[in-house]
């Protein structure tokens, strides 16, 4: 009988036979038997070929992977702290680009870690792969002993950019304060989001990952580069002005044991240091003690700014859960719930096949679904956009505290938290370079300050 | 008299940064033991749900690869072998022959070739197939089902965030672990 039908198939009213197949089917569907059931080739003996299934890439890769980053950062150490060598950064910054920005492709990254990390704190079905957990920890703990040595030479985001970086141009500190803010904003809304199952927006908007995939949405490709001419006059401007992550180095870098400095002999205070470095962050030595007349202002201010730290917070709070409505939009369940209501609303017509429309019918399938999905969510946007805007409220406030403390410094040092341990200030220090005997003692500038002593 | 206030200040700095440094410690150690938790070995892939699938055509324009990571499979053990492949052939084509005005395949990936009468297998070329899922919806509209799409893992560069995922109309994506890479499909559709 089938067979009879699969002949009458060319005929010119093969569509009237798909009608009655139609109406077979029914009945088939009956016995639970698919349309037109598998001939069993008992003519040919035809063997049935295998559905393949090409694997994913190998478990044991993924460990090989955390040991490779544990590996870079014992690597990166031991140059930044022994060997005091920028040329070996320099070549183990070059390795880390060549393996996990254009082999490993960018996706196996502690930039979008934290995100992971969030998604597996508040969604007991995302179990958090060990390698996201491995790369959000490790670089993390050496910054807190040791500073920032993952930025230095592990990271393919900061070797792309190091090897674009030809004339550094000073960037006003004002801008640089300021622009340094957005990569904790940048942090904040990641895990807002990532935690809401919204999505990983820092992966979203990385700029460098298509770079070395070759491929990647329009936009974002041309970002990566924009950050790369960009990264040509301004050094790392992504990892200083945008790397989530990187504000998590810089938070743990400020609280390292050891830090790295641009000699380990005494500061002659020539400044050369200063100039060496194209992030601007080697400072200078605070100005000694304050004048006792300026002391009560200063502590007042300091006090005002810590008493508005919680007004920041509570106002932030505030216009955070008032805004709440536009940022959940950015979910796709939210999305689709709120071009169902319109639909509802004001019926338009739709094409038949587009994509957004077959995303209608699914909601027409089964509204309250969809719509009591969207209304938790949306509950949960009301405290977490709260959360962000009193996130907003304390890195403005401690961005503030932070810029009343008065710094105590004796020599020329790099700033604790911004310094990605490149090491390029090394070689410009004279000392330096007498140490390692690349310059006769003899020719040491004098010292500007009186209260170093020149070592001979 | 005001002995040294630099020296005091600097030690309060370092037992504030050594106090500071152990609580960092502390937390990352509780938050890697928390996920440990509910966490596991083994990575995810991305994998598309075929129950869920609806048949747009994001998978074929989303990918961040150029040539989409997901590709049509088939299922051969679902297909009826039909001479009238539905997701192979026109709506309304001229003839039942492989000249392309008669092919639903805009890149001709489906290769079609005689068994016996009046049996015909279907073969899907994945270097020319584009994921944009006109096939499988012609063959769930009216045949077996048994052309469906799923993320090809020696393609997939297993992004952290798919973005096809993020598109998709049917939320038919989801993370699989990576030892059981595949959602196919075992029975006929319906």
């Amino acid at each position: 009988m089938r067979r009879l039908l699969h002949r009458l198939c060319p005929s010119s009213s093969r569509w009237l036979v798909l009608g009655a197949l139609l109406l077979l089917n029914t009945v088939s569907r009956l016995a639970a038997e698919p349309r037109f059931p598998p001939p069993d080739f008992s003519e040919t003996n035809h063997r049935i070929p295998v559905t393949t299934t090409p694997g994913a890439r190998a478990l044991w890769l993924q460990y090989a992977d955390v040991a490779v980053l544990l590996a870079c950062l014992a690597v990166a150490l031991w140059l930044i702290y022994r060997k005091r060598s920028r040329r070996g950064v320099f070549w183990l910054s070059l390795f880390s680009l060549a393996y996990f920005g254009f082999y490993r492709q960018g996706c196996i990254c502690a930039i979008g870690s934290p995100q992971n990390l969030a998604l597996g704190l508040f969604d007991p079905s995302y179990a958090v792969p060990f390698t996201a957990t491995a790369f959000f920890v490790a670089p993390l703990l050496v910054a807190l002993f040791a500073g920032r040595a993952f930025c230095a030479g592990v990271c393919p985001h900061g070797a792309i950019q190091d090897l674009v970086l030809v004339k550094p141009l000073k960037v006003p500190l004002w801008l640089e304060h300021a622009l340094g803010l957005v990569p904790f904003l940048f942090l904040g809304a990641g895990l807002i989001y990532a935690a809401t199952g919204t999505g990983f927006v820092i992966c979203r908007y990385d700029p460098f990952v298509p770079l070395f995939r070759l491929s990647g949405r329009f936009f974002v490709l041309m970002a990566g580069g924009a950050f790369l001419v960009l990264g040509m006059f301004v050094g790392r401007a992504y990892c200083r002005f945008l790397c989530p992550y990187g504000a998590l180095l810089k938070l743990a870098s400020l609280f390292s044991k050891w830090r790295v400095r641009v000699t380990p002999d005494t500061c002659t205070q020539c400044q050369l240091c200063e100039h060496s470095c194209p992030f601007g962050v080697i400072r200078e030595p605070s100005a000694g003690a304050l004048p006792p007349q300026f002391l009560g202002r200063e502590r007042r201010r300091l006090g005002g700014l810590l008493l508005l730290l919680p007004a920041l917070i509570a106002g932030g709070a505030w216009l955070g859960s008032k805004l709440s409505v536009p940022a959940s939009q950015l979910h796709p369940a939210i999305q689709l719930a709120e071009r169902y209501v319109r639909q509802q609303k004001a019926p338009a017509p739709y094409g038949v096949q587009t994509a957004d429309a077959l995303s209608l019918q699914r909601a027409e399938e089964n509204p309250e679904a969809i719509l009591t999905a969207a209304a938790d969510l949306r509950q949960r946007f009301k405290l977490a956009s709260a959360l962000f805007g009193g996130w907003v409220g304390l890195v403005l406030g401690m961005k503030l505290i932070s810029l009343s403390l008065r710094p105590s410094r004796t020599d020329f040092e790099p700033d604790r938290g911004a310094c990605f341990a490149c090491a390029r200030c090394f070689l410009s220090c004279p000392n330096e370079r007498v140490r390692r005997g690349l310059m006769p003692a003899s020719e040491l500038p004098l010292p500007v300050g009186g209260n170093a002593g020149l070592v001979t | 008299m005001n002995p040294s206030p630099r020296s005091e200040a600097v030690t309060r700095r370092q037992f504030f940064r050594n106090g500071a440094r152990l609580a960092a410690v502390t937390g990352l150690g509780t938050l890697a033991g928390v996920l440990t938790g509910h966490s596991q070995a083994k990575t995810t892939v991305w994998q598309i749900d075929p129950a869920k699938c609806l048949r747009c055509d994001r998978c074929a324009t989303h990918c961040v690869l150029e040539q989409s990571a997901v590709k049509c499979v088939h299922a051969h053990a679902l297909c009826g072998y039909c001479q009238l492949c539905t997701g192979y052939f026109n709506p309304e084509p001229n003839d039942l022959t492989t000249a392309a005005e008669n092919q639903l395949c805009p890149t001709a990936a489906i290769q079609r070739t005689f068994v016996e009468d009046p049996y015909y297998e279907y073969n899907i070329d994945e270097k020319l197939c584009i994921g944009c899922a006109k096939c499988v919806e012609g063959c769930n509209r009216f045949g077996n089902g048994s052309l469906f799409l799923q993320v090809r893992h020696d393609r997939c560069v297993n992004c952290n965030e798919c973005s096809i995922a993020i598109g998709c109309p049917g939320d038919a994506f989801r993370r699989v672990p990576v030892d059981q890479p595949y959602l196919l499909k075992t029975t006929h559709a319906h």
